[in-house]
């Protein structure tokens, strides 16, 4: 279910810019829909989700009910030191899934 | 010569006269349709008193949507992305969505190029507005209008 696909370059220079792209899956329920018995269909959205490089914030993005259901997220950060990208989403429902991974720079 | 114009010069002459006048209220009409009272509210929560300028960041959408449930977009900010001068958070509005608000990014110097993407829901044919915050306390923002022919948020589960 909460699968999370993260794309990081595996090697970077020092000083380059480098793109990471995210998507989870999620229905991103966004809680204005009706079922078939027009009972209002709660929210179950991804609000948060936040990147850290080495423990460092570098990146945040607060979600509303307008994001399609599995988030894709493009963003880039500057490749400073070989380490670790970890990638949190957290949201509606106790919904929390936290993934990482590792960039060597030379 | 003759005194009366022909009818083929009045038409040209009055015709001319009508497109100016109508290409004149497409563009005064655009600005108005552009914002909602909803994002207005939407956005003054997150800009406060400050002036939002025209310019420096780039909203980019598809002019068409087949599926609202899916539209790419992308923001881009001119910024050196330096300690001293750099984009601080990207906010995605639209004005006709039960709820104004998309997405708020936050970004500092460490992005190294001020640009994100990411794929959002349309209720309807739309404007969205892009505003970004900048680390001098400035704000700037962009518009860009989508048709949708398929509205998100009507199909069944």
């Amino acid at each position: 279910m909460a699968g999370a696909l993260i794309n990081v370059p595996e090697r970077a220079k020092r000083g380059e810019i480098v793109e990471i792209k995210t998507l989870i899956s999620h229905p991103m329920e966004t809680g204005y829909r009706r079922s078939q018995t027009g009972a209002r269909v709660g929210r179950d959205i991804i609000r948060l989700f936040v990147c850290t490089y080495n423990g460092t914030e570098v990146f945040r993005a607060e979600l509303y009910p307008a994001i399609a259901a599995n988030p894709f997220i493009v963003f880039s950060t500057i490749a400073t030191e070989s380490g670790t990208l970890a990638f949190q989403w957290s949201g509606d429902n106790g919904f929390s899934v936290t993934e990482s991974a590792t960039i060597a720079v030379d | 010569m003759p005194v009366h114009p022909s009818r083929r010069e009045f038409l040209q002459a009055t015709g001319g006269v009508a497109a100016v006048l109508a290409a004149g209220m497409v563009i005064s009409v655009t600005p108005a349709r552009a914002t909602s009272a909803a994002m207005d509210e939407a956005v003054r929560r997150v800009v406060g008193p400050a002036r939002v300028g025209k310019g420096r960041v780039k909203l980019e959408l598809p002019p068409l949507s087949e599926n609202g449930n899916t539209v790419p977009l992308t923001v881009s900010v001119e910024s050196p992305m330096t300690p001293a001068e750099y984009v601080k958070a990207i906010h995605v509005f639209t004005e006709l969505n039960p709820q104004p608000e998309v997405a708020s990014f936050r970004l500092g110097p460490r992005a190294g190029r001020a640009r994100v993407a990411t794929r959002i829901r349309l209720a309807t044919t739309q404007t969205v507005t892009a505003v970004t915050e900048l680390s001098d306390g400035s704000f700037w923002s962009d518009t860009a209008a989508v048709v949708v022919t398929l509205a998100a948020c009507l199909e069944d589960a």
